[in-house]
């Protein structure tokens, strides 16, 4: 089941096209990454989705029904361009915005008592936001993003401006918002943390979706049949068999040599092959990073 | 409209709570009544009393220099030149020399002081001198104070306005005071107002949580809650400041009444004389003109062409703030914006010396024109047919206004880093 069906959407502004066509889904209960170079889209996809603007065809179903005002309240939403009333105190800027995702007083009340001890921010109740440092902003940004408990928490860059301490804190939270059911959409260009915390990602780029599904799968996709050895001495074009792509020469006087496997050749065939050439130190598959993903993926798009 | 209100509410509450509108709702009336207040202390005279020394050789003025509450002469049987040895010890404040052949000379006298004299002093004396010289000469050419008395004749007209309901005193300087104050008013609070509008656009724009407020609420709602929110800070403190005034002018006039009452036991009249000279005449007829003023018509055209007025330029001026990044961008299209509601307080003086001419017809239906001209016009009298046109006609427009600021406020409030121009604003408001 979907929480959201992204289906041929397309948008165009006066001067470009920012959406061609892009259709994806997010299963839910995942964390999804959606990923893509500056200008590729994301932020034109995240503002649809949260009806913000409005696509020019194509449609967008949450939770199985068409997209409508109701799904507001069962969004959360954190812009990559931070922001809060500079003059207003933190307690009743946060009562406000929850008021504004449709929580009673009350409950939003009650919620916030909650995010405050949790994050150990009370005495912040009444300080204006401007007298916050950015990152503090950021955290009581952060807590009026879920505060509602949204079903769907939209992230755009969520770790910028975090000091590493509270970029865990962050991070532990998201985790914990999945574990209770909701599905997070991350947008960021951190390739270190979608591999970390991205069960599924998708990847646009030239207003164009080029690539989605389950991490684990795409990386699959990605993968050249290339194995690494580490060994003692060079390794040789003695042996025909053996397809050697990269060899590069280790700091501590070993070789690292990347082989690509023939067709028909297995792993253990071609540990069988080297023993008897050299000695090993390490051996394994090459599994592309998401960065190397994510550049193969760009690049391989001909130019519009 | 559970949107709408929330972002209401905290648009009003934010301002009112501010210290600067405290501040503007207590001064304000305060700094009105203290320029009255001034105004008639000076009037009024000073409170120290003054000496004055008069050696009057010439024997006509022994009579004449009446005592005041602020004046007080003193005639010296001394000749001048010991009076000017004298005058140092003294505590007089000013010594005046009248000369035998003044009739002859008036120009022999002579005002002597330690400090610079009042002007209020020295033509005080001159007149009450040439008076008296007058007077002298007057009778020496055989007309009798009896003759001059009736020829002075004071013209107080009545301008008595001729409707079905029969005669009515009316008062034209009641409705042009009128119509001026309120036209003055809504050009001021348009203005000021409108301006607030804008800022607070600009200031959600730059701050950029206008992203996260448009994931919550339509843009629509969030502009319409701010324009409505300012609207009732507006309305606000045009009550708090009507309450205030009317506490301070009603204090005010109890000290006034009761200093005419003073002085005019100074000038030898009965107090009830100078409250009826004074009062009755000024206070009592104003008030009488006012209230064959319609009032309640007045009252109630003010709210509904401030309110008209108010959302038909406050939409425009959101439109600005939302089309621009900083406030220093919002000159460009402050212009033809702040234009046609200065014109119209331009036009508001002609129209007042002809409330029924074709310029003040026509302004008054122009909706960008007629919150400030008809409302000039109203205590003048005005068809019914016309003032009801002219209210259809400045819905129609602030529906306009508001449907045109709307689209550009959808996409401004998201446009950032570019400067826009008219021919993209114009776009903007028919972008799908």
């Amino acid at each position: 089941m979907n929480i959201v069906d992204i289906e041929n959407v397309s948008k165009e502004y006066a001067q470009h096209r920012a959406l061609d066509d892009v259709s994806i889904a997010i299963p839910k209960g995942c964390i999804f990454g959606l990923l893509g170079p500056n200008g590729a889209g994301k932020t034109s996809l995240i503002r649809i989705v949260n009806q913000i603007t409005g696509p020019d065809s194509g449609q967008i179903r949450f939770d199985g029904a068409l997209l409508n005002n109701s799904h507001i309240a069962r969004i959360g939403y954190l812009p990559e361009e931070r922001g809060l009333y500079r003059k207003m105190k933190v307690g009743e800027q946060l009562l406000y915005l929850a008021q504004l995702k449709g929580l009673s007083q009350r409950q939003a009340m009650e919620k916030l008592k909650i995010w405050f001890e949790k994050f150990d921010i009370k005495n912040w109740w009444d300080k204006a936001v401007s007298d916050l440092s950015k990152g503090m902003q950021q955290k009581v940004q952060f807590v009026s993003t879920v505060l509602h408990e949204p079903d769907l928490i939209i992230l755009d860059e969520p770790f910028s401006g975090f000091d590493p301490i509270n970029a865990n804190l962050i991070r532990d939270e998201i985790l914990e918002l999945r574990q209770k059911g909701s599905t997070i959409i991350f947008s960021t260009h951190r390739m270190e943390t979608v591999e970390e915390l991205c069960d599924n990602i998708a990847l646009i780029h030239k207003s164009r979706k080029v690539l989605d599904g389950p991490q684990a799968l795409i990386k699959e996709q990605f993968k050249t049949n290339t194995y690494y050895v580490e060994h003692r001495e060079r390794l040789g074009e003695i042996v025909p068999s053996i397809e050697v792509k990269k060899e590069t020469a280790l700091a501590d006087g070993f070789w690292r040599t990347d082989i690509h496997l023939k067709t028909g050749q297995t792993s253990n065939d071609l540990i069988r092959e080297l023993i008897t050439q050299v000695e090993i130190r390490s051996f394994g598959e090459n599994i592309p990073t998401m960065s190397e993903i994510f550049m193969r993926a760009v690049n391989e798009v001909p130019e519009a | 409209m559970r949107n709408i209100f929330l972002v209401l509410r905290r648009e009003y509450l934010v301002r009112v709570k501010k210290k600067s509108f405290l501040v503007m709702t207590l001064l304000a009336p305060l700094l009105f009544a203290g320029f009255y207040a001034a105004v008639i202390w000076i009037a009024v005279g000073s409170v120290d009393s003054k000496t004055v020394q008069v050696v009057d050789e010439s024997n006509l003025f022994s009579n004449e220099f009446k005592n005041t509450e602020s004046l007080e002469f003193e005639h010296l049987p001394i000749g001048i030149d010991s009076a000017k040895i004298l005058f140092p010890q003294s505590k007089a404040n000013a010594l005046v020399y009248i000369p035998k052949d003044v009739i002859k000379q008036p120009k022999g006298v002579r005002i002597y002081a330690a400090k610079n004299v009042s002007m209020d002093l020295k033509s005080g004396i001159e007149k009450t001198i040439e008076k008296q010289i007058e007077n002298i000469k007057l009778e020496q050419a055989g007309i009798t104070h009896k003759v001059l008395e009736d020829s002075r004749v004071n013209v107080n007209s009545e301008t008595i306005s001729l409707s079905e309901e029969g005669e009515k005193t009316s008062s034209s300087t009641a409705a042009t005071a009128i119509g001026m104050f309120c036209g003055f008013l809504i050009y001021l609070s348009v203005l000021i107002y409108g301006t607030q509008v804008m800022r607070g656009i600009t200031e959600e724009k730059t701050s950029r949580i206008v992203e996260v407020i448009i994931s919550s609420v339509r843009p629509y709602q969030l502009m319409m809650g701010k324009i409505i929110g300012v609207a009732l800070v507006g309305l606000t403190q045009f009550s708090l400041w009507i309450i205030l005034s009317t506490i301070i002018t009603n204090l005010a006039s109890g000290i006034m009444t009761s200093r005419i009452a003073g002085i005019s036991k100074v000038a030898g009249i009965s107090e009830e004389e100078a409250v009826q000279a004074t009062q009755a005449n000024a206070v009592t007829d104003m008030l009488g003109a006012f209230n064959s003023l319609n009032l309640p018509l007045i009252v109630g055209c003010f709210l509904f062409f401030f309110i008209g007025g108010y959302l038909l330029y406050s939409a425009l001026f959101g439109a600005v703030g939302a089309a621009v990044d900083n406030d220093a961008d919002t000159q460009q299209f402050m212009v033809p914006i702040t234009m046609p509601i200065i014109f119209s307080f331009v036009f508001a003086q002609f129209v007042i010396r002809d409330p029924d001419g074709p310029l003040a017809f026509w302004t008054s239906m122009i909706p960008f024109t007629s919150p400030i001209i008809m409302m000039v016009r109203i205590p003048f009298g005005v068809p019914v047919w016309e003032l009801l046109l002219s209210m259809g006609l400045l819905i129609i427009g602030f529906a306009g206004t508001i449907w045109v600021a709307s689209r550009i406020y959808r996409v401004g409030i998201l446009m950032y880093g570019k400067k826009v121009s008219y021919k993209e604003l114009a776009k903007w408001i028919f972008y799908k």
